[in-house]
């Protein structure tokens, strides 16, 4: 999936046996065609990579050439959240909110290493990725990405988008993790996995 | 006599205008002239007078902290009218004392001044609000509240400023913190998605009702007709 969409991504592929008709697949093809095309990004910069992403925005990159000129600054019209920065434990039910804010179908970029992973903020302040708050569709590395890399993401994106189907319910299910179920791995054991990983390893919980 | 006549009469008048000052030495510059008349107005409260890169710290009792600044602010002679920061030090030597800065500035005289007041670990970290003196003490004293738990006597609303009202793993900026945290990242986090973000602001912060009459005139007009200020 590269700049250069081969034509296979774009078809919708007509399969009887996927139980799906030719006015459904087509649909399909022509509300994806426009949903991918005219994403309003609800900018959520708070950090260096918001300067990243205003360089996208503005004229040199152009993000209006992929439908996204108009930056909706309330979630309530928004389509993709753009997390640029750092989030800290402070904001982490901001951005809740305003994910929880925004209307279905929408979609999530995580741009940025501190966004994705916390980058080099392994400290008591900073959330170590939003995926850990909310759900991600892209990850942009860098630190901070180029704006090139940041578009990279958003045509990867719609890529993502562009082969959604309405009959897939679970693409837009939003699910509350169900402790009884057989996949369910509790916080506890979370941290157990993750603790050997952190950024700075030689680290101790205990202090000095 | 205007304010700005008091900025061009003051101690540099003589001087002519305002120079960086090149080649400081570590230590052993010339101490503001402060720090002399403090010596000789607060004696046994002026523990010692250092000066660093052409910077004077004062150290105090830190009991007078607040009568001593207080002087600082009122008297005609030193005019320090700008609270610039309070913050602390904490070293890593357990015997080490916490320290409390204030960087104090006289505009009229264009002086620097830092006032430090020890406080001895193992003890209860308390020192005098100045408040009542610097307006601009109120959230400086609070974020050094949040970040090292040093309680402020006197201040109106002492209570965490960067981090949020229910953060219960202690105060960051300590040296016995541990630079992730006290609880596990999902405790962390299951803490953090449980607070209220509007909770975190006052009846002050979130009602204008009483700033009302210092508002800007095209909002006062504008909120006299009714719109929704929040939800």
């Amino acid at each position: 999936m590269g700049l250069s969409t081969s034509a296979e991504h774009r078809t919708v592929q007509y399969a009887p046996e996927a139980q799906e008709g030719w006015v459904a697949t087509r649909l399909d093809f022509l509300v994806n065609w426009a949903r991918a095309n005219s994403l309003w990004p609800m900018p959520f910069g708070t950090a260096c990579c918001a300067i990243e992403f205003m360089a996208t925005a503005a004229s040199d990159f152009d993000l209006a050439r992929f439908g996204m000129e108009r930056m909706s600054f309330s979630p309530r019209q928004a389509d993709v959240l753009i997390c640029a920065g750092r989030v800290p434990f402070k904001l982490a039910p901001i951005i809740r909110r305003i994910w929880q804010q925004m209307p279905q179908p929408k979609w999530c970029i995580s741009m940025g290493a501190c966004a994705s992973t916390g980058g080099m903020f392994d400290n008591y302040a900073v959330v170590q990725g939003i995926d850990t708050i909310i759900p991600v569709d892209v990850y942009v590395p860098g630190c901070p990405p180029r704006p090139e890399g940041l578009i990279y993401g958003i045509r990867m994106l719609q890529e993502k988008v562009k082969n959604e189907r309405a009959a897939d319910k679970g693409t837009r299910d939003e699910m509350e993790p169900d402790p009884t179920s057989q996949l369910y791995i509790p916080p506890s054991v979370i941290d157990e996995l993750g603790e050997p990983f952190g950024n700075s390893v030689n680290q101790t919980r205990s202090g000095l | 006599m205007s304010r700005f006549e008091v900025v061009r009469t003051g101690a540099n008048a003589s001087g002519g205008e305002p120079a960086t000052q090149r080649n400081i030495p570590h230590r052993g510059a010339e101490a503001n002239p402060s720090a002399s008349a403090l010596q000789t107005r607060f004696s046994s409260a002026i523990k010692r007078v250092e000066v660093i890169w052409g910077e004077t710290v004062v150290f105090v009792e830190p009991a007078l902290a607040h009568e001593i600044i207080r002087w600082l602010h009122d008297e005609q002679s030193q005019q320090y009218d700008f609270l610039s920061d309070v913050t602390a030090v904490e070293y890593r030597d357990a015997e080490v004392p916490i320290e409390v800065v204030w960087h104090l500035r006289s505009l009229p005289y264009r002086r620097f001044l830092r006032i430090k007041a020890q406080l001895p670990k193992g003890k209860p970290l308390e020192i005098d609000s100045v408040y009542d003196i610097y307006r601009t003490a109120d959230w400086l004293e609070r974020e050094c509240y949040d970040m090292f738990g040093i309680q402020f006597r006197g201040h109106p609303d002492l209570r965490r400023i960067l981090m949020w009202e229910s953060y219960k793993e202690g105060f960051p900026l300590r040296k016995d913190f541990p630079l992730r945290g006290r609880f596990s990242r999902s405790e962390q986090l299951r803490q953090a998605l449980a607070q209220n973000p509007e909770a975190r602001y006052s009846m002050e912060e979130l009602s204008i009702a009483d700033a009302f009459a210092e508002l800007p005139q095209d909002m006062r007009e504008r909120l006299s007709k009714g719109e929704r200020t929040g939800e």
